[in-house]
């Protein structure tokens, strides 16, 4: 399969072959890491730019590691560094880093569109590193790819995803992404962080976590976003982790062998269990070494093959 | 001087006239309307209007000029420019300005540049309260007395029901009507409109019902102090349905539409164009067929643009922080002659939601075309295809979701008080 896309915005342009092409690629990414020298020439001469208007440790340190280890050069802009606070316009902010040449932008920012935006107005390459409540395909990617790792297969699965729906880019690009394969994605949390008409996605609405686990191959956690007004949409975090918190308990539903998931950064003991979380059904850190080779095939495929 | 319109078909529905009719036009008045007029005179202008349409001037009663205050957005002179190249001879301005016009001396700024630079005529509408902030009326009396035709805060509704009865019940000592912009505060947070495209997008939603709770908060209001209540930018199903009930049991309720909700659904927002975002925002397909049936079956009075100019900056940004707004004067009489196309009402029944039924909602002489009247008209084409680009529109506002549309049928010729204001120079010769 020949890669054509300038940029990834989003999972939900991806047809099935462009998502197993990615992850098929990660494949040869992922030794690299392993060795000894954990550095390839493939990016060398390349210039990638983070340009984050949120604040991210795991996704930016990730994308930066992955430019890194391909001998990309990587420069990182902040929104607490850059023009944005003296008012600068992400427009303009886009035409002067331009001017300078990047290769590939990767862009978080708290609003839906903007990554789609910045693709419109520039000529190099964009990386949706998280939009607002949109997407976070890279997220999804590297998610993907765990649960093949662990499972053998994307197919036949039950795939449980937890929390605050309604508010979750990690949640919107994995259904995009999981709704290829023939998986039972069933989505759980409480009624106001359910958005209305999600069954049109081709999930499943079960509010009880109890039902919602049960058989489960994979469960996914999400965070509860309080810099989003997260909180709001619930009486009180203690409340939350009664209903909604995963625990040993619901494991023992679970599969044998099921998977516990969750992006990051966890609010421990509100939405996770510390014995959950660093239990042994735990992927949670196999997710995060999985990310630095799912960006590093994602970078390589949008600009490093024409050298 | 006189002007002689021949060879047109006239279609004014407020004198019921039907047919190919000549107009004699003397200075500022209609002369007369007949079969033939032979009139012979050295210094008459003939104009040709053989193919075409002849209507009264059409009514808009609710754009935005944005002068005073706003005037990188849009003039006094540049908003009527566009408003007669698109067909309208007179068009009712919002209270949205800066400063507001909530006072008799912001009223009579805004008639005094309209006389002195409009190219059509424009007309007020006062604020309900002051600076539109929903606390206290506005010198309603006084802006009466200076040429306030309605009342509105538009741009937000009127959240103490307290206040909204108040100004309901003092606006009957003018025959003032109230024109709601009907939006709950609380439930509409969001940039796009709740359903299956913001699901997709992300974007922070706003549902129909925020607009349907106020439309029947409104009428309900309204019903108990007996004053009139227009109901402006209606979006949703639910609010025609609302809209079509009341109606069968309180006589004082209009409302109107714009183009934009015929036309598009919130699926035009998924690509995150900015000229999408409007207020109300695009609606599903179900409101979108359900706004065309209250068109056809009447429960919708009036189209009207909503005519929101923006200057490119405040459109070329992230799309919660973008303005709201659609420039619409340009392109309302194609889009609407869709309507025609598609067989959802009788080219008649079109000229009458922009002619006859906004005048007399605003009890204006205008709207009709008969001896001794005004001499405002419009000649239009139903079948000149053209493609919509926005560098060629007159207005300074060039947010329109519909750049590179192909639409059928174009305004040709706009008359105001017997003076040509716009013409089409290619069909319309003379």
């Amino acid at each position: 399969m020949n890669w054509g896309k300038k940029d990834l915005l989003g999972i939900s342009e991806l047809s099935k072959e462009e998502i197993l092409f990615i992850l098929d690629s990660t494949e040869s990414f992922k030794d690299i890491s392993k060795r000894d020298i954990k550095k390839v020439p493939t990016l060398r001469g390349k210039t990638v730019i983070t340009l984050f208007y949120e604040p991210s440790t795991r996704t930016r340190t990730s994308f930066e590691i992955a430019a890194k280890r391909l001998s990309a050069d990587t420069i990182n802009i902040s929104a607490d560094t850059s023009s944005y606070i003296k008012g600068e316009t992400l427009k303009d902010t886009a035409r002067n880093l331009e001017s300078m040449n990047p290769d590939a932008i990767i862009i978080r920012h708290t609003m839906p569109g903007a990554p789609h935006m910045l693709a419109r107005i520039i000529g190099s390459s964009v990386i949706n590193g998280g939009d607002g409540a949109h997407e976070h395909p890279t997220q999804a990617l590297l998610d993907l790819y765990t649960i093949r790792e662990k499972k053998g297969q994307l197919d036949g699965l039950k795939i449980v995803i937890v929390g605050d729906i309604a508010h979750s880019r990690v949640a919107r690009s994995n259904i995009f992404a999981l709704r290829h394969f023939d998986t039972e994605i069933v989505c759980s949390g409480p009624p106001t962080m359910l958005p209305p008409h999600i069954e049109t996605l081709g999930v499943k609405r079960e509010y009880d976590l109890n039902k919602a686990v049960r058989n489960a191959d994979v469960i996914m956690m999400l965070r509860i976003q309080k810099e989003r007004g997260g909180t709001s949409f619930i009486p009180s975090t203690r409340e939350y982790s009664t209903l909604f918190g995963l625990k040993k308990e619901h494991i023992e539903k679970a599969k044998q062998d099921v998977i516990i998931m969750h992006p990051g950064p966890m609010n421990r003991g509100i939405e996770i269990s510390d014995e959950v979380a660093d239990g042994p059904h735990s992927v949670i850190l196999d997710q995060v070494e999985n990310g630095v080779a799912v960006r590093m095939a994602v970078l390589y495929l949008l600009i490093g093959r024409e050298s | 001087m006189k002007v002689l319109i021949r060879g047109g078909r006239l279609i004014d529905p407020k004198n019921d006239l039907d047919g190919k009719f000549d107009i004699l036009i003397n200075d500022t008045t209609i002369e007369k309307v007949d079969k033939n007029i032979r009139e012979t005179s050295d210094t008459i202008q003939v104009i040709d209007a053989t193919g075409h349409i002849i209507a009264p001037g059409f009514i808009d009663i609710h754009a935005h000029l944005r002068e005073p205050g706003y005037e990188y957005k849009e003039t006094i002179k540049t908003g009527t420019m566009a408003a007669a190249k698109g067909g309208f001879t007179t068009i009712v301005c919002m209270a949205n300005t800066s400063p507001v016009n909530d006072n008799k001396s912001v009223t009579e700024f805004i008639r005094e540049k309209a006389r002195s630079e409009g190219a059509c005529r424009v007309l007020s509408c006062g604020a309900i309260t002051r600076s539109l902030k929903g606390e206290e009326l506005s010198e309603i009396g006084e802006m009466y007395e200076a040429g306030i035709v309605a009342l509105s805060d538009d741009g937000k509704s009127v959240k103490d029901a307290g206040l909204l009865r108040k100004a309901m019940e003092y606006s009957k000592l003018f025959r003032l009507p109230v024109i709601s912009h009907c939006e709950d505060e609380s439930l509409a947070k969001g940039y796009v409109h709740e359903g299956l495209s913001s699901l997709i997008n992300g974007l922070e939603a706003t549902p129909s019902i925020a607009e349907e709770i106020i439309v029947e908060r409104d009428i309900a209001l309204a019903q108990y102090v007996e004053a009139f209540i227009h109901l402006t930018h209606i979006s949703t199903a639910g609010s025609v349905e609302i809209i079509g009930r009341s109606k069968k049991k309180y006589k004082k309720v209009t409302c109107d539409t714009c183009p934009h909700y015929f036309t598009l659904t919130d699926e035009a927002t998924l690509g995150f164009d900015t000229n999408t975002k409007v207020n109300p925002p695009l609606r599903s397909k179900k409101d979108l067929e359900a706004i065309r049936e209250g068109l056809r079956n009447g429960v919708i009075d009036i189209i009207a643009t909503d005519h929101a100019p923006h200057e490119s900056t405040s459109k070329d940004v992230e799309f919660n922080i973008a303005s709201s707004g659609i420039s619409g004067f340009e392109t309302a009489l194609a889009l609407s002659l869709k309507l025609v196309h598609d067989n959802v009402l009788t080219l008649k029944e079109l000229i009458e939601k922009f002619t006859v039924n906004p005048a007399k909602l605003l009890n204006l002489p205008y709207g009709g075309i008969a001896a001794g009247k005004p001499a405002d008209l419009i000649i239009f084409n139903i079948d000149i295809e053209w493609t919509v680009d926005r560098e060629t529109f007159l207005s300074k506002g060039k947010n329109t979701p519909f750049h590179g549309w192909k639409l059928k049928g174009k305004n040709l010729l706009t008359m105001v008080d017997g003076k040509i204001v716009y013409r089409d120079t290619k069909a319309i010769k003379g």
